[in-house]
């Protein structure tokens, strides 16, 4: 299986993601330009984590724009996998791929600390490796990761699966909800209507190797594994 | 055609929680501009254009605004002022 990664200007966990599809997952991964109109036949797309673009305007804005990004925008349109993590979850959704906004976190800092996140579904393409309610440990490092949706849209969300991943509260108190940036409703991660586009603001390529303090992440690189036939 | 310089307000949503208003609105209730109810931060645009006319400036400049200026999910716009340059 090949994973496309997107570099744009700014991209700063598109290495990350390289080495966690290479190394630990063992599958081939090719970078892909912003500026080039051409996926490599990929078979899944990682729009990584990091700043592009600055974050002018909004986080997300701009990269939207990108020649890539008409391209990624068809590939998921057609059903392929996309796995958009942090800036990557911005652009998704500046795109129009995942419904919502990322805003400002409500504390008005940048957030940079390991967090604990309640798998939600196990029913995606993304998680299918996971226990249902299962609790892992994964990194979160943005500024505007402050999930924002009208009510409807939060029903929606909730009503039909797609609230993929919660932020949760310390040991003992792991059903609790709670957010390191506001999010509504505590959301961390999301996935579209149709199932294919993730988005989440942690960092599951940060900790795949037990070096790392964490490879929790990694089941959501073989749940698509897993799950996409090539 | 004529050349306009638009300005836009694009101002967070009300209802749509808005820390860095409130914190500067904590700080104005500090130093004691207590009449203070609200304070709501935003961006201010600026844009040069070539048009036919000022309704189609305007018209243009809206385009922009739900196209990218402004985040239709979170955000609200309005054209602060037009000038003819």
């Amino acid at each position: 299986m090949k994973f496309g990664i997107v570099t744009f200007p700014g991209s700063n966990c598109d290495y990350d993601a390289y080495q966690a599809v290479v190394e630990r997952l063992g599958e081939e991964a090719v970078f892909l330009w912003h500026k080039d109109h051409d996926l490599q036949q990929s078979d899944v797309i990682v729009l990584p984590g990091g700043f592009s673009y600055g974050d002018y305007l909004r986080a997300g804005a701009i990269a939207r724009f990108s020649p890539v990004m008409q391209d990624v925008v068809s590939f998921a349109k057609r059903g392929g996998p996309v796995l958009a993590i942090c800036n990557g979850f911005q652009i998704a959704c500046e795109a129009g791929l995942l419904p919502g906004a990322l805003l400002r976190n409500a504390n008005l800092k940048f957030v940079c600390e390991m967090v604990r996140l309640r798998v939600e579904t196990n029913e995606t393409l993304f998680t299918n490796r996971y226990d249902r309610g299962a609790v892992i440990r994964v990194p979160i490092a943005h500024g505007d990761g402050r999930y924002t949706a009208d009510e409807a849209t939060l029903d929606r969300l909730e009503g039909e699966g797609r609230v993929v991943f919660r932020y949760v509260g310390g040991p003992g108190d792991a059903d609790e909800w709670w957010s390191p940036n506001g999010s509504m409703r505590s959301i961390a991660g999301i996935v579209n209507d149709a199932g294919n586009v993730l988005g989440l603001m942690p960092h599951p390529e940060r900790v795949v190797d037990p070096l790392l303090g964490s490879e929790d992440g990694l089941g959501i690189f073989e749940s698509v594994l897993a799950r996409v036939t090539v | 055609m004529s050349r306009y310089r638009i300005a836009v307000h694009i101002v967070p949503r009300r209802g749509i929680l808005d820390p860095q208003g409130k914190t500067v609105a904590d700080a104005l209730h500090t130093l004691g501009f207590s009449a203070v109810k609200d304070v709501h931060i935003g961006r201010h645009i600026v844009v040069d254009l070539d048009a036919r006319d000022q309704n189609a400036a305007e018209q243009s400049t809206r385009d922009m605004c739900e196209r990218l200026l402004a985040n239709p999910v979170t955000e609200d716009y309005e054209i602060a002022s037009v000038e003819a340059t």
